[in-house]
């Protein structure tokens, strides 16, 4: 270790040595930080804080001007809420009917079925035991709900968030345009969708369908858009020297070699879709979370506990089954 | 254009091209930069050279091979011939058509069509089954499912596949997955086969059996090919015409004798030492003079007078209209007496070779004999001989 330096021989590093060493990296940040505690105490007490108010303030401005767009949007276009929240009540209800209507033997065993071909047996197997004990807990109508209202949340942010995701992959604009929008999306706590959710649909399930695809479309789209763009390149060139078109490219290439990823996306989607059924509860979505909610506040933890389980018992079900799928197309 | 032109054109012509990867490609094509390394370019404008100034023709049928090591720019040659990269400036004409000067419609219908591409990471569909997989030109052009497995179906057979169009391709080994990228080529019976370091992804041994297969292949089917590879030794025996390629440039283009003979300069040199030259080398290019020349009918005492003058170690005797009988070294000359003695050596002569014949079998013949071998032209004209000190002399210095 020792080293040669205009024929002066070094001695070797100790251990301290080479600590002291690392420690100059940090000789910048502790300057800063101390200068700054300094400062911080040396304003207060010169009495100076009391102008340290920030000197600008727009908020009541945006504010006001959120609130106006907001109650301009539901007078002009309230006829279109209104039809849209009608045709999901309609299309949830009969759902939520349907589900109710199929015997419990009969949905069981289709989701045995189900559980069994896209995964495995044991997934099958399992996911069949979670719904016994979700029937036993007496939650099987609250559970059907749910279901039927993330169907609809997550063939709604399907639907939306695919083809997002695709034109993202095609255009660096776009995507670009589309970045901040989907990080405010995942970043804004849940229950604020939930308010624009009530002032265009009013209360009730349709607010929560909204505030639940809003709140899950991100992953869709984002892991669409990589599964797109990290297609390995040496085939979709093997597409183009045979004379693809851009069309055939993506549908025939691109979206088919994407598969796993875009599936980890809607399983994604999936699992914020039913993070976000208890919240939902708040604007009157019914299913678990109306559960869960009610429990609360009437102070009966061990109902609340049983929704909650019940909750993660479908979580556990639903992510089994599309994890099984994921890996046996990537075998 | 007339079909003589054509033929003198080339179906592949390629002139003064040039591709610039940068923002400002243009720059490196301005008068005064011209002269410029591609290290200089790069470090004062930030662009990079790839191509520079090249130009080749290939003729129908020929397989012209271009080589180089990585960062060469073969790769992308290549792909500039059918636009997967856009070249900077130059003209590609492809049976007599400017292919940069097509549009969209024009330059898929030419990929479907005219000309295909097997690659060095076969670029296969990894979602779809072999004989898919095979048809996939076809598929594009819109053409039936019944039909295009038909076809397909013939040239998996045809590349030694036939039983595995149903298995996915990752149950393939790598040889075999390029069979499959070779077969989708031929599917679309292109005229044309563009040919990325096929075999370069795969082992040593199944690397020399494909290149095998591939001449066996080419002798069938006889398409015009342009190969891409890092090795001389799978260049000169694949290809009739080589470009050697450094620094987006062609160094040399020439026969694989061309080349290995003489090389232009050192960085050549040193790819063709390694090359086994009794590979490419064949006995017109190695042959010397025969000593002396005569008519057989000669008398045995002349013949005698004519070696001592000439100082001959052996005679090559010929009939009157040239054609080569026999011949005999100077030792059995001394040793004969008369005519008898002399007709009997020639004919124990050697028989001859074509001037065509790999050193390889020459070496065999001469280690039997002493005498050397007349080596003929294509019209059984003599052309030189071999002997053992010239077929020495060209397997040490490969001249």
């Amino acid at each position: 270790m020792s080293e040669s330096i205009d024929g002066e021989v070094r001695i070797p590093k100790s251990g301290f040595r080479i600590l002291f060493g690392k420690l100059k990296n940090l000789y910048f940040p502790i300057t800063v930080v101390t200068s700054a505690v300094l400062l911080s105490f040396m304003i207060h007490g010169s009495g100076f804080d009391s102008a340290l108010d920030f000197p600008l303030d727009i908020s009541t401005e945006i504010e006001r001007s959120i609130d106006d767009s907001i109650d301009w949007l539901v007078v002009s276009c309230g006829g279109f809420f209104d039809a849209v929240s009608d045709a999901i009540k309609i299309v949830l209800g009969k759902l939520q009917d349907l589900l109710n209507w199929i015997p419990w033997p009969i949905v069981m065993f289709l989701v045995f079925i189900t559980g069994w071909k896209i995964a495995s047996l044991k997934v099958g197997i399992l996911s069949v035991t979670g719904l016994i004990i979700l029937a036993t807990f007496n939650l099987w109508e609250p559970t059907m709900e749910t279901v039927a209202i993330m169907i609809v949340s997550v063939f709604l942010s399907i639907l939306v968030g695919i083809p997002s995701g695709v034109l993202s992959s095609r255009s660096d604009r776009f995507e670009t345009a589309l970045r901040p929008v989907l990080d405010t999306m995942q970043t804004m706590p849940s229950f604020v969708y939930l308010v624009p959710g009530i002032m265009l649909f009013g209360l009730g399930n349709t607010a929560a369908i909204f505030a639940t695809v809003l709140y899950a479309l991100p992953p869709c789209i984002r892991l669409t858009n990589l599964g797109i763009r990290q297609v390995d390149y040496s085939v979709v060139e093997a597409g183009k020297a045979f004379g693809s078109s851009e069309m055939q490219l993506l549908f025939k290439i691109q979206i088919p070699m994407a598969i796993p990823t875009i599936m980890a996306g809607i399983n994604q989607t999936v699992m914020m879709a039913l993070a976000m059924s208890t919240i939902a509860a708040m604007v009157g979505a019914g299913g678990l979370g109306i559960e869960v909610l009610r429990a609360m506040g009437q102070l009966r933890e061990g109902e609340a506990v049983l929704a909650g389980c019940a909750i993660v018992i479908l979580a556990i079900i639903i992510d089994r089954i599309s994890q099984g799928y994921i890996e046996k197309r990537t075998q | 254009m007339t079909n003589d032109e054509k033929n003198i054109k080339g179906l592949i012509k390629v002139d003064n091209l040039w591709k610039v990867f940068g923002d400002d490609p243009s720059i490196a094509l301005e008068p005064e930069n011209l002269g410029k390394s591609r290290a200089e370019l790069q470090t004062e404008f930030g662009q990079v050279v790839a191509l520079r100034d090249i130009s080749f023709n290939v003729e129908r049928g020929q397989t012209f091979v271009v080589m180089g090591l990585s960062g060469s720019g073969k790769s992308t040659l290549v792909r500039c011939l059918i636009r997967l990269i856009e070249s900077t400036s130059g003209n590609i004409h492809i049976d007599g058509q400017d292919v940069t000067a097509f549009d969209d419609v024009r330059l898929r219908e030419f990929r479907r069509t005219k000309i295909a591409m097997v690659f060095q990471n076969f670029g296969l569909l990894p979602h779809r089954n072999v004989i898919d997989n095979a048809c996939y030109g076809l598929e594009i052009r819109g053409i039936e499912k019944d039909e295009r497995y038909d076809t397909a179906q013939k040239m998996l057979d045809l590349v030694g596949l036939k039983g595995w169009e149903d298995s996915k391709v990752n149950e393939l080994s790598g040889g075999m997955q390029q069979r499959v990228g070779l077969a989708r080529a031929l599917v679309v019976e292109p005229e044309i086969l563009l040919m990325d370091e096929p075999f370069s992804g795969l082992d040593p041994l199944i690397r020399r059996q494909m290149r095998r297969e591939l001449a066996d292949l080419q002798k069938e089917i006889q398409k015009t090919m342009v190969f891409i590879t890092h090795d001389l030794d799978e260049a000169v025996s694949v290809g009739d015409k080589i470009a050697i390629m450094r620094d987006g440039e062609i160094i040399q283009m020439g026969t694989p004798e061309e080349i290995v003979l003489n090389p232009l300069d050192d960085f050549v040199a040193e790819f063709t030492d390694d090359v086994s030259k009794e590979k490419i080398l064949n006995l017109g290019s190695i042959c010397v003079t025969p000593d002396l020349v005569q008519n057989r009918q000669m008398g045995v005492d002349e013949l005698k007078i004519h070696m001592k003058n000439g100082n001959a170690d052996h005679i090559v005797f010929v009939d009157a209209p040239g054609s080569v009988v026999g011949v005999v070294t100077r030792t059995n000359i001394e040793l004969s007496h008369n005519n008898e003695d002399l007709q009997h050596h020639i004919r124990k002569s050697p028989p001859t070779l074509n001037s065509n014949t790999n050193i390889k079998d020459a070496i065999s013949m001469m280690a039997q004999s002493q005498t050397p071998i007349p080596v003929i032209g294509k019209e059984s004209e003599l052309i030189g001989v071999i002997t053992q000190q010239c077929l020495l002399q060209a397997l040490a210095t490969g001249q």
